[in-house]
Parts: structure tokens; C-alpha cells; sequence
């Protein structure tokens, strides 16, 4: 792939939450195709490109640790802003962490020590303008990331865990996997893909296989992204 | 205010003498530990609500300083927010778009609200008014060296109920930590300080937030914690100038005599800041 780009991400604890799980987060065994893409967004995006993620490279074994912390249950309404707003007063305005209606107590099982290279490409969108070219965005994140620049701290799933990372340049050879070679294939089951975010954010899944230690991840519209 | 325009990032280093920093509530309130290390944890939420207690502390009677995720502890002084009615009218008076609509209401969040201007909020109820970014990432503090929790057991001489009253006394119990130095990385991102309105002043709040975390969060259980170190990187660019990850492996932190009994306290450690490899365009600021 002409465009493709190669970017080792590391960090001490990740959580890709499973929809199935989330009200007391299970993360998925490794990182999603739309995790891995809200990296490369963090790091360079426009509303001209949009990145696709080709292949995900697992270097280190899949390992879990359990933590339960207070969170709160409910969210800011509209409404009460409206109201605060048309009252001139912030008065009524606040949430009550650790009144018992509003705390949870929510365990996240989260993954430990984790490092991916993902593989990726990015394509033009309808957005894309006459100045918008392939070369100038691939130059732009390139630059970013060698530099280590980005629009954000890319996290690895939520944004309490960080994700660190480097451009693997072209010539460049990759960083060695940690897998055991009994943890080099594996089926994962299904897996989110990403949020069809065109279509009523309808989440899409495909079968995540890990093969040689990778895995190929299938066209976000294929056959086999089942919605 | 101007909003700020570099990217940072920042490592506080805190110790705990004889208390428990953040206890785990799947432990029965033990102090939070990686159970393959034995390093102490403290979790991002913690740090962040001890920094929006300080700013209702100090910043209460500010305008746009109004903390929306508050303690109990603090209902009773509701009563202080002064208010710029100024802001207000264009939006009430007007009839926007729904996506202007959702924004003035943001925005309006934002104005007011320093803990959503700084970690985010998320506003998607019946009216998908989004989420907020907030320009602050935290991670977990992780302690320097193993930490060993001890369960004190103490004794109370009183009982709740009259039937116990012969009993003459109950038992309670404590865990402490003997000392543990933690570690905790943070990130200010430029980008997002635009699109929430982080200010210069905001800013300069967050770090004496930090340098003074725990002088206004003693407690029974919480023993000395103390702020030792506030390290910050300053980069030149908005979108930053070196990879954080390097940046944070400037700073070393070693026991001056390694093979001596286990730490116990801040002199125990000596803080290395390798100022050679510092890579151009950005700057270290010790604050403390």
C-alpha cells in the first residue's frame, strides 16, 4: 500500500470496552480497528481523510487486572442547562458525586502492558477539496509523529490510560513480538470494527483472528462486517 | 484571558507517611495495589477530585470558577455563584439552528464550569448536547517501590447501641501505607484548550491546584501526603515538540542508598532531571 503508515502504540494498561460488558467494563482482548483509529485521529485527522486500519499487530501477551473505582451514574441534561441558562444562575446546576442515588461502584477488568503496531492507510473523503492531495496528509502525520506531536494524548480506550508512540519508518524493521508461539494464533471471537457513523451509529462487527501474531483487518463495508 | 497555546505535560511526584492514599473498594478500602508488583496505585478520578475540591476552596466566589461535580461537603455554600448576565441574552433571545443550539449550550458549560472546561463533560441526555474534551488527561499514579499496606487495628470506647453497652468498647480497623512515593503523569493538550477555553489563568489555578493538592485534604485516613515534586515540560509548538514518552524518562527517580531498608522517607530518594537530553523547544518548569 502506497499510503500506509506503521505506528508502534504502548502503554502500561488499556480498556477496549466490549458493548456487551459496559456497565462493569470487560475490555476485549486486544485493541479495535475504531481504537486504533482514534489513535491515528489523535496524532493527525481533517474532515478530508479518513483513516482505515489494514492490520493490527499483537506484541505482547494478553494479561488482565480488575479495578473498581466510585463513578457517577447519570449525565448533565439538556434541560437543567436550558433552565440554568434562562435563570442567569448556575445556582441549581451541579451533581452530587457522592450522594448514594448518583455513586456506582463500577469494576473495569483492563488490560496490563500492552504494545500494538497498527497498520493503516487513509482515504480521501467527499470533504476533500482541490488542495487536499494524499501526499500532503501522509507528510503531515508523518511529521507529527516522528516528532512525537499530536492534537491530543491518543489513550489506549479510555483517556485515564495513555497511549505512547512512534512512526515505524518505511525501512525500518519492526519491533519484536513477546507472544509465545502457542499465543501466536488465536480466534478472538467477534469484535467491534467500528461505529457506522453514517448509518445511525450502527456499531459493525467482524471475526478477529490472530494469525502469525496479526490480524487482517477485513473493509469496514465487506461481506464480512456484519452490522 | 488568552487561551493557552503550548502543549504540556507534567509529572507530580506525592508521598503518603502513614495513611491511605486512595483505597480500593473491591479490597475493603485497602490501599489500591498492582497486584503483580506490589507498587501502590492511585487513580486518575482521585487526583481530579482533590483538584476540583481545591478550586471550590480557593476559587468560589469567582464567576465562570463553579465546580458542576461537587461533594456533599460543599451544598451548603451554593449560594456564592455571582453570575455575568452579559453572556446570556444573545443566546435566550435567539433561535438557532439545533447544532448552534447544542453548542450555546456547551459553551455555556464551559463559561461557567472550570471542572468541564479542564477534564471534559459528557452532555448526550435526551438533547445530544456531546461531549466535552477536556484539555487535562491524567493516568494512574503509580508508587516508586513496592508499598506494604498495614492493617492497624484500632478500639473504640464507645458502642451505637445501647444493647452493646456492656461490651464497653468496639474494634475498628485501618490500613495504612508505612510511606509510599507515587508518581503521576499528565497531559494538557493545546487543541483541545481552544475548544473549551482553558486560559492562561486556568491554567496557572491547575498547578497551584497541584503543588497544594493535599494540604486542604487531610483527613483521618489519608495520613501526610504531601506534593515533593511538580515537574513541567512546556513545548514550544502547540502540538508539542517531542514525544511525551521521552520526556517523561527524563525524569529519574532512585533511592540514594538502594540496599537500606525500605523508604520511608522523601530524602530517602533522589530526583534526577536529565537536563542534557531535554530536546530542543521545550523547557522544564519545577514549580516545586
Amino acid at each position: 500500500m502506497a499510503y500506509g503508515i506503521k505506528l508502534h502504540i504502548w502503554g502500561d494498561y488499556a480498556c477496549f470496552t466490549r458493548p456487551e460488558m459496559k456497565v462493569e467494563r470487560v475490555s476485549y482482548d486486544v485493541i479495535t480497528p475504531s481504537a486504533a483509529r482514534g489513535i491515528l485521529d489523535a496524532i493527525h485527522w481533517k474532515p478530508a481523510i479518513r483513516w482505515v486500519i489494514d492490520k493490527i499487530h499483537v506484541l505482547r501477551p494478553v494479561r488482565f487486572e480488575s479495578i473498581r473505582r466510585n463513578e457517577v451514574g447519570s449525565k448533565i441534561s439538556a434541560n437543567k442547562i436550558k433552565t440554568a441558562m434562562r435563570n442567569q444562575s448556575t445556582q441549581d446546576l451541579y451533581l452530587v458525586a457522592d450522594d448514594s442515588k448518583e455513586r456506582q461502584q463500577r469494576a473495569s477488568t483492563v488490560l496490563r502492558n500492552v504494545a500494538y503496531i497498527i497498520e493503516a492507510h487513509f482515504e480521501l473523503t467527499d470533504l476533500a477539496s482541490e488542495e487536499d492531495n494524499k501526499g500532503k496528509h501522509l507528510d503531515i502525520f508523518n511529521r507529527r509523529a516522528r516528532k512525537g506531536q499530536c492534537f491530543q494524548q491518543p489513550c489506549m480506550g479510555v483517556r485515564e490510560f495513555p497511549a505512547y508512540f512512534s512512526l515505524i519508518e518505511p525501512e525500518e524493521s519492526l519491533p519484536e513480538s513477546e507472544l509465545t508461539p502457542e499465543q501466536l494464533n488465536r480466534d478472538l471471537g467477534w469484535m467491534l470494527h467500528d461505529i457506522d457513523f453514517a448509518n445511525e451509529m450502527m456499531p459493525r462487527f467482524f471475526k478477529a483472528e490472530l494469525k502469525s501474531g496479526v490480524i487482517t483487518v477485513p473493509d469496514f463495508y465487506s461481506d464480512e462486517v456484519k452490522a | 484571558m488568552t487561551i493557552i497555546n503550548n502543549r504540556y505535560e507534567f509529572v507530580l511526584l506525592f508521598d503518603v507517611k502513614n495513611g491511605n492514599p486512595n483505597g480500593d473498594p473491591d479490597a475493603g478500602n485497602m490501599p489500591r495495589l498492582d497486584p503483580e508488583t506490589n507498587q501502590g496505585l492511585v487513580t486518575d478520578v482521585c487526583l481530579k477530585r482533590k483538584i476540583r475540591n481545591f478550586v471550590e476552596l480557593t476559587q468560589a466566589d469567582k464567576p465562570g470558577y463553579a465546580i458542576y461535580m461537587q461533594e456533599k461537603a460543599v451544598l451548603n455554600n451554593l449560594n456564592k455563584k455571582a453570575y455575568e448576565a452579559q453572556d446570556l441574552k444573545p443566546v435566550a433571545k435567539k433561535l438557532p439552528l439545533d447544532a448552534d443550539k447544542a453548542k450555546a449550550l456547551t459553551q455555556f458549560m464551559c463559561n461557567h464550569f472550570f471542572d468541564i472546561r479542564t477534564f471534559g463533560a459528557v452532555m448526550t441526555t435526551e438533547i445530544n448536547t456531546g461531549t466535552v474534551r477536556g484539555p487535562i488527561q491524567m493516568a494512574f499514579a503509580r508508587s516508586i517501590d513496592p508499598v506494604f499496606p498495614q492493617e492497624i487495628s484500632i478500639t473504640r470506647m464507645t458502642v451505637t447501641n445501647e444493647k452493646d453497652a456492656e461490651k464497653e468498647r468496639t474494634m475498628g480497623r485501618k490500613h495504612i501505607i508505612p510511606y509510599g512515593l507515587y508518581r503521576a503523569h499528565g497531559f494538557v493538550s493545546a487543541a483541545l484548550a481552544e475548544k473549551t477555553g482553558f486560559t492562561e489563568q486556568d491554567l496557572q489555578i491547575l498547578w497551584d491546584s497541584l503543588a497544594q493538592i493535599f494540604e486542604h485534604d487531610h483527613s483521618a485516613a489519608r495520613g501526610e501526603m504531601a506534593t515533593q515534586k511538580l515537574i513541567v515540560f512546556k513545548h514550544a509548538d502547540k502540538l508539542g515538540n517531542a514525544p511525551s514518552h521521552k520526556l517523561f524518562d527524563l525524569i529519574k527517580i532512585d533511592r540514594v542508598n538502594p540496599d537500606d531498608i525500605p523508604p520511608r522517607s522523601f530524602s530517602d530518594y533522589v530526583v534526577n532531571i536529565n537536563r542534557a537530553d531535554l530536546p530542543q523547544a521545550v523547557e522544564i518548569i519545577e514549580i516545586i
